[in-house]
């Protein structure tokens, strides 16, 4: 009976409180979109627009096609960021191992201050913009490939040592803790019972942040890191459309391949 | 007689995939090495230029915060009315694509190609479009966070429609409702918080992504980005990355705590 009585009083109370929160969570909303959309200058299509959609669309419909085996053409701009992702994932995958341990939760016995430095560098990393951390490595190794190489291979890590970090929290203490009791060393506890388990899924971050690296060595070019990127800002600045529309095209297929089999490896080690 | 002590005996797997996977892999690293002109002598022979970079960048200079909060804001509201517009126009394309809303495979599969078709344009080139369409400001950022958000929200949200309960759907279905009462009964109420939850993160990767748009001329943060580099102000570059990095961390923190509450 007793708790009959506390329900009823209960739930009217408990229904109170959450239409408030719907009501509050609203006034927040609204609040929100009228300050941004206040803030938005004043919306004009300029007399061109039409024009240029227009010659943009005619452009990417008929694409250039003489440019795809032109020397230093679409297939060497593709290959080359085909090239600047692979070896940029391999750099940020090795040099993320530590990072994944370190700000994992369990592992480290320092507790939170440990674990909360290493998130926090993984943020500052995370937050760092692949471009402008090539623009840096331009300043260091000279405009081309190998500093986009270099920047995707750091700019990774942000991404990658996130992930890794909360595989290596999700693993199973059972097999680490039978090899300790058979008198195993700490090494021989890693290799045994800890990278088995996460190996796995390592490899599956790293593939698909191979595809995001695709995407990411696609637009380094624009600043000069190499890749396909160079020659589509050439034809962006020039208003070269059908260019543009050869270089997207191009774009669009490599990543699609790449998604493709990076899926198919995938989904065959999980 | 013979053989069947000979079969129980169990054979090591043979580690000839391994191998050849090494080895493949292997091969890919040296070829994009060769092909990158990668070299690491490169970077030791330079790294004093590195390490000048780096040290110039420390301490950022926080006098610098001040002067790039209205930027910041606007690139806050480029990725807040992007998300929306993009979470808006998600919501007929992830019925179209989840199979289980629309059993029409000659409709579904197309709408699913488009989707893809849309996630593959990098977001710089979708803004570098649209400032030639628009001209300068934040309207060709909006419009590229847009059409980048259609892509994340529909593609994640539409998958787990397709994990939800089938329960709801067929009662719908055996009560004889109509299409739009058997979406709004059976599919919204499973699917509302994966949307929610999708939006949220989109907005935080769009976050980050309006940060960079600037650089071609889309508004924002980034046009921040572009000149402290054309000048070489690396610790204003450094305050524009830590003003980044709290707007993000806080975002991150409010919709953490708002995810977990809908999931």
């Amino acid at each position: 009976m007793s708790q009959l009585s506390t329900q009823t009083v209960d739930k009217p109370k408990g229904r109170g409180k959450r239409v408030f929160n719907r009501v509050l969570i609203l006034v927040i909303l609204a609040a929100i979109y009228v300050w941004a959309f206040s803030g938005v200058e004043e919306f004009k299509i300029k007399d061109t627009a039409g024009q240029i959609s227009k010659a943009i669309f005619e452009g990417i419909i008929h694409p250039d096609w003489d440019f795809i085996n032109d020397e230093e053409g679409l297939i060497y701009g593709l290959i080359d960021t085909l090239a600047i992702s692979i070896l940029g994932t391999f750099i940020s995958a090795i040099l993320t191992v530590p990072f994944g341990f370190w700000a994992a939760r369990r592992r480290s016995k320092g507790g939170f201050f440990v674990t909360g430095v290493g998130r926090f560098i993984l943020s500052y990393i995370r937050v760092f913009p692949e471009v402008v951390l090539a623009i840096i490595f331009i300043k260091a190794v000279g405009p081309g490939s190998y500093a986009g190489v270099l920047a995707l291979g750091l700019h990774s890590i942000g991404m990658l040592g996130k992930l890794f970090a909360e595989e290596v929290d999700a693993i199973d203490h059972g097999p680490r803790e039978a090899l300790i009791a058979t008198g195993a060393n700490r090494i021989q506890v890693l290799v045994y019972s800890v990278l088995p388990q996460v190996l796995p899924g390592f490899i599956s971050y790293t593939l698909y942040r191979f595809e995001l690296n695709v995407r990411g060595a696609s637009i380094l070019g624009i600043i000069g890191a190499g890749g396909i990127g160079a020659p589509l800002i050439f034809a962006l600045q020039s208003r070269n459309w059908p260019r543009v529309g050869i270089i997207l095209l191009g774009v669009i297929i490599l990543v699609s391949l790449i998604d493709l089999i990076s899926g198919y490896l995938r989904k065959k080690i999980v | 007689m013979n053989q069947t002590p000979k079969k129980m005996v169990p054979k090591a797997p043979s580690k000839l995939k391994h191998y050849l996977t090494g080895i493949i892999v292997l091969a890919l690293l040296a070829w994009s090495y060769w092909r990158s002109e990668a070299s690491i002598v490169d970077l030791f022979t330079n790294r004093d230029q590195m390490a000048t970079i780096i040290v110039e960048m420390f301490p950022p200079d926080w006098g610098y915060f001040l002067e790039i909060i209205d930027p910041m804001l606007e690139t806050i509201r480029m990725a807040v009315i992007g998300t929306t517009f993009g979470a808006i126009i998600a919501v007929p394309i992830i019925l179209l694509c989840a199979n289980n809303v629309n059993r029409i495979p000659w409709i579904s599969y197309p709408a699913r190609f488009v989707l893809n078709l849309i996630r593959t344009v990098p977001e710089l080139l979708l803004a570098a479009v649209f400032v030639a369409i628009f001209g300068l400001g934040m309207i060709p950022g909006i419009f590229a966070l847009t059409i980048f958000s259609v892509g994340i929200i529909a593609k994640l949200t539409y998958e787990s429609i397709e994990g939800i309960d089938k329960g709801p759907m067929e009662a719908m279905t055996a009560v004889g409702a109509n299409k739009v009462q058997w979406i709004t009964f059976s599919i919204i109420p499973q699917a509302a918080a994966y949307f929610v939850s999708y939006v949220l993160y989109t907005f935080e990767v769009n976050i980050r992504a309006a940060a960079i748009l600037g650089l071609v001329g889309a508004g924002g943060i980034g046009l921040l980005f572009d000149s402290n580099l054309g000048f070489f102000n690396y610790p204003n570059v450094n305050t524009l990355v830590f003003a980044t990095l709290i707007v993000v961390v806080i975002i991150d923190f409010i919709s953490n705590k708002l995810r977990e509450k809908l999931l």
